[in-house]
């Protein structure tokens, strides 16, 4: 017996092609969308004042706290336990019938998800400021809108950069678990081949391949990103020490 | 320097036009000097004046009641050993730290306190506090540059983005000042590529590019390793000749006796001495200043 029967693969190309496309929308969209909402949050997660940093602390202690899994099955499961909801959904109401779509279940979990882990990425970054940039923002005049716009943020956006490739990672390889809601993603998709023809190691060894480059790809993406935002924390060049 | 700067009280009731050619404000008379000694009657703005200033943690009173005046071309130098509340006192005058009593003229104008609830005072009106700090330029004693901006980056950001002025003007406005203290050609590095008296020089620049009517020193070569000390005081030295007033909390006693025109001798938290720094430096009256004289000058 061969050892990998490439013809298992061939003949299903498309299907691993449309749950590539399926992994890469769901954690683009729900990376995306979480970092942007995590900038703000970012903001009033280090606010002096507890009540604007008490209800985003408890979010991101619930949702880093929690398996996604869970999370994904709480959302898409327990939404239609909700009367007014299955009220909702007869009446086609626009907003409450994305509940009932596992796409926009997934996304929203994801999403949610690593909102929560960017959020504390970032608060971090913007709390290990040198306190004396900060002074000097004041010292020049600058309001305290003004320094977090120019000075905290431009400076925590770059640091966090290391961490946050971790955390984009960590996303890319848990979307696996949307199949766990009917979704067809590259896991999905392999586990489809898989059954299909009974070949465990062509349909997951490929889908553990395509993972493995796209993991490649985004460590270069980040590599590139640290080179051109975070050269003023990389060595000195060599080219520049003659200068006394 | 200017010599002329003396520190009799002499109030006359008109504005004046400082050397800047800043103009002062019409509401506002500032108390204005004249030069006595040598020159005849040069009359000069006071631009900054600091009235039995107190400042507290908690029960620790670190400053018991200061007073200064520095009029244009005035370089005050103050000296004390560690903790006698110098640095304190530098840092109330932009409001890093918030008096807890005390009034602050600032080119002519007083500056409008409030109590907050820890009951320092602040400045009231936002907009006046900007107004103050953009007058008042900082150089500390940790540089304090913005670590992810290059050289250029660093001191065309306040006057682009506080003082809003042209970008073209203010790129061309640094570029001038970093020539001046000599660190244009590291305009395109990061500062923590460069070495400390590098870094301070270009700290200095971006003071400068805001233009101030007064520069704040605080402990400018403290932080520098012993060889790079002279650079950064060539420098302060020849903006003081331009005739830059300045304030500059020092433990260089060298550049205290030979640069400045006055001297302040800070002891836990008052005044302890003040005068030409060529008398009070070389025949101190205090038995404090001579001890403290005697393990500073070598």
């Amino acid at each position: 017996m061969e050892l990998l029967d490439f013809n298992v693969i061939t003949t299903s190309l498309p299907e691993f092609w449309r749950g590539l496309l399926m992994t890469l929308q769901l954690t683009g969209i729900a990376l995306l969308c979480g970092f942007i909402a995590a900038v703000p949050l970012a903001v009033a997660r280090v606010s002096k004042n507890h009540w604007v940093s008490g209800p985003v602390a408890a979010y991101t202690y619930f949702f880093r706290g929690t398996p996604m899994l869970v999370q994904l099955l709480l959302i898409y499961y327990g939404a239609g336990q909700w009367q007014w909801m299955q009220n909702a959904w007869a009446e086609g109401h626009p907003l409450w019938s994305l509940f009932r779509e596992p796409f926009f279940c997934a996304l929203l979990a994801f999403g949610l998800n690593t909102c929560a882990y960017t959020i504390e990425i970032i608060a971090g970054a913007m709390r290990n400021t040198a306190h004396g940039e900060i002074e000097a923002a004041k010292a020049m005049g600058m309001s305290r809108y003004k320094a977090l716009q120019r000075i905290v943020l431009p400076s925590a956006l770059r640091r966090m950069l290391p961490s946050y490739s971790n955390e984009v990672i960590l996303m890319l390889q848990g979307s696996a678990i949307a199949s766990a809601v009917t979704l067809v993603d590259l896991t999905g998709a392999a586990r489809n081949v898989y059954s299909r023809h009974f070949a465990p190691f062509e349909a997951f060894i490929f889908a553990g391949l395509i993972y493995l480059v796209l993991t490649f790809m985004l460590v270069g993406l980040f590599k590139y990103a640290e080179r051109r935002w975070l050269a003023h924390l990389a060595p000195r060049k060599a080219s520049r020490r003659k200068e006394a | 320097m200017n010599t002329t700067a003396t520190f009799d009280r002499l109030c006359v009731d008109a504005p004046h036009t400082s050397r800047t050619g800043h103009t002062a404000p019409d509401d506002a008379l500032p108390a204005v000097k004249q030069g006595t000694a040598m020159n005849q009657m040069t009359a000069i703005v006071e631009q900054v004046r600091v009235e039995d200033l107190h400042k507290s943690y908690g029960n620790h009173e670190v400053l018991k009641g200061v007073s200064l005046s520095a009029s244009s071309g005035d370089v005050i130098s103050i000296i004390g050993s560690s903790g006698s509340g110098k640095s304190t006192w530098l840092r109330c005058i932009n409001f890093l730290e918030n008096p807890t009593s005390g009034r602050i003229v600032v080119g002519g104008k007083e500056v409008g306190l409030k109590r907050d609830r820890r009951g320092d005072l602040v400045v009231a009106d936002a907009k006046q506090l900007q107004q103050i700090r953009t007058r008042l330029s900082m150089v500390f004693q940790h540089f304090n540059l913005w670590s992810h901006m290059t050289v250029l980056e660093n001191v065309v950001e306040a006057p682009i983005h506080v003082l809003g002025i042209p970008k073209a003007e203010a790129l061309e406005r640094a570029e001038r000042y970093l020539e001046r203290v000599g660190v244009w050609k590291f305009r395109d590095s990061y500062p923590a590529h460069m070495s400390g008296g590098q870094q301070q020089r270009v700290a200095i620049a971006r003071a400068l590019a805001m233009e101030p009517s007064v520069l704040l020193f605080d402990e400018p070569t403290s932080a520098l390793d012993p060889e790079l000390v002279g650079e950064v005081l060539k420098v302060m030295r020849s903006l003081a000749e331009e005739g830059r007033t300045m304030l500059v909390v020092t433990h260089e006693m060298g550049f205290a006796r030979e640069v400045s025109n006055h001297v302040i001798f800070v002891h836990q938290g008052r005044v302890e001495e003040e005068g030409n720094p060529r008398e009070v430096l070389v025949r101190p009256q205090s038995e404090r200043l001579r001890q403290f004289l005697s393990g500073n000058l070598k």
